[in-house]
């Protein structure tokens, strides 16, 4: 059972591979599993990182974070790997394939996301509270629902949602439409939809951090130059990039 | 049609690689409900069906799925005799947009409707300055996702009976000076009920499951939008056992419904 699920997970995660790259040059690769709401962010790590490094070519495996463990826990080749939160990275540690230890690299934010013109003049989460208005939340259980809830019993602000969406896209997508007044979502997801959603801040007091870590593994066959991209990701300029994308430096 | 006759050949032993063929495709079914019944955790199971959130999603489901049938029996069977008996120009479009929702994905379909019909969408938005009314995020807007969805097993079912069916008996009715209307009523009708009846469950059974347009368009909130299907997914993030148990319910109740109804009155097909 689990030889089956290593050579389906290991086929996967090279096919994934092999679209990235292209065949017939001679760099050296790694794989770097990072979790989808990096997607953007990653992507210009990717070309800063090949730009100063022609020799190597980085392959990004992107998934839901409990996805990319169980790949990881199943053998899958990867030589990074970055997480959306402490949880799936502290289960890839405890199991001893890390090499070294992990490190936060970003904290992402929680914004009040509202359509552009903000029609229902929505100014921060006492208003989420008002029956009058479209509101939505991530549902119960996913991150971004817990920790919106978490922000709002901080705030003393009891809500009324009228949607408790299954993921923050999907949140996401019905304010940009103007269907729903406000949401709460991270705010590297307004700054991927500036021009379609606006962001309005969260104050500290109430705000939650979500730590992203990232760490080199054991199981990938290029820990050398995973090395050297997760240093890149963790230097000055790979965290210039990730402000650009809406994360704080931890 | 399908009377039966003593054949001189031996027919009870079917081909060996056929019946393999068909054990292979019936594991395609059988297998998932497996790993389904294996997860389930029985000792508990009545604590975690007896909750709040499954009773309202429980009530939800047969209000929204039973009402979207109602309206694709009222809408499904006209459009569905219309295509089958008036020619008219641009009829393979008409068929081919009633048959779409059957293989656009669903969250597309609630996308769409979420375009047309929501607070800002082309219909929706003048519908919402003149009455106030919202359809996104009330059960209204489940309701029309499903129908959406779900009519066309309806117009498809039906519109192949009145194709098939004899015309001349409806010729015959006719000529003895029975009204259009009439004839509708008491020979087209009920000569395409065992149609019209299976019709009517498989578009029920689609519409109790249905998931992504009903997510996409009407949202999801425990009492008002959250179907099965719906407290199924998002409990599946949290709270496994729940959601597994739920969607044992969805899987007995549907199959005593499909096998019941089988028994009843698909034997007449």
């Amino acid at each position: 059972m689990n030889r089956l699920m290593l050579l389906i997970v290991t086929t996967a995660v090279s096919l994934g591979a092999c679209g990235g790259g292209d065949a017939s040059d001679d760099r050296r690769e790694v794989l770097v599993s990072s979790a989808s709401s990096l997607t953007e962010a990653f992507l210009e790590l990717e070309a800063a990182f090949e730009d100063a490094h022609p020799d190597i070519d980085v392959v990004i495996n992107l998934g839901g974070s409990s996805m990319l463990r169980e790949q990881i826990l199943a053998g899958a080749p990867v030589d990074v790997f970055a997480s959306a939160n402490s949880a799936n990275m502290a289960i890839v540690v405890e199991q001893g394939v890390v090499a070294g230890t992990a490190a936060i690299f970003a904290i992402n934010r929680l914004e009040i996301a509202v359509p552009i013109g903000n029609p229902a003049d929505v100014t921060g989460l006492e208003d989420f509270a008002d029956s009058g208005l479209l509101i939505g939340l991530c549902a119960q259980g996913v991150p971004c629902g817990d920790f919106a809830r978490h922000a709002l019993s901080s705030a003393g602000v009891e809500p009324i949602p009228d949607t408790n969406e299954p993921d923050v896209r999907a949140l996401l997508t019905k304010i940009e439409v103007g269907e729903l007044d406000a949401g709460i979502v991270y705010a590297t997801d307004v700054a991927a939809r500036a021009g379609i959603v606006i962001g309005i801040e969260i104050p500290d007091a109430f705000n939650v951090a979500a730590e992203y870590p990232i760490a080199v593994l054991t199981g990938g066959e290029n820990r050398k130059d995973g090395e050297t991209f997760a240093a890149f990701v963790l230097s000055d300029d790979g965290r210039a990039i990730l402000v650009k994308h809406g994360f704080s430096a931890p | 049609m399908s009377s039966k006759r003593t054949s001189p050949v031996r027919v009870n032993r079917p081909p060996v690689l056929l019946v393999f063929l068909a054990a292979l495709g019936m594991a395609f079914f059988v297998i998932p409900l497996v790993g389904l019944v294996a997860k389930t955790p029985w000792t508990n199971l009545l604590d975690l069906l007896s909750s709040e959130i499954v009773a309202d999603a429980v009530r939800l489901s047969l209000v929204s799925s039973l009402a979207a049938t109602a309206i694709a029996l009222v809408l499904g069977v006209p459009l569905a005799w219309v295509l089958a008996r008036v020619e008219f120009p641009g009829k393979a479009i008409l068929r081919g947009l009633v048959l779409l929702p059957l293989v656009l994905p669903p969250v597309v379909g609630g996308a769409a409707l979420l375009f047309a019909l929501g607070r800002r969408g082309v219909i929706g938005e003048p519908l919402h300055e003149l009455t106030g009314l919202v359809l996104p995020f009330s059960t209204w807007g489940v309701v029309i996702a499903a129908t959406f969805v779900a009519m066309p097993f309806l117009v498809i079912t039906v519109e192949g009976a009145l194709h098939n069916l004899d015309d001349r008996y409806e010729g015959a009715a006719a000529t003895l000076g029975a009204s259009r209307w009439t004839v509708l009523r008491r020979v087209t009708l009920p000569m395409i009920a065992p149609s019209l009846i299976s019709g009517v469950v498989l578009t029920w059974a689609r519409a109790l499951g249905e998931f992504g347009a009903t997510v996409t368009f009407a949202g999801n909130l425990q009492g008002r939008t959250q179907t099965l299907p719906l407290a199924i997914f998002v409990a599946l993030e949290s709270d496994r056992d729940t959601a597994v148990a739920v969607s044992l319910v969805m899987v007995v109740v549907s199959l005593s419904v499909l096998v019941l109804l089988r028994d009843r009155w698909w034997r007449s097909l």
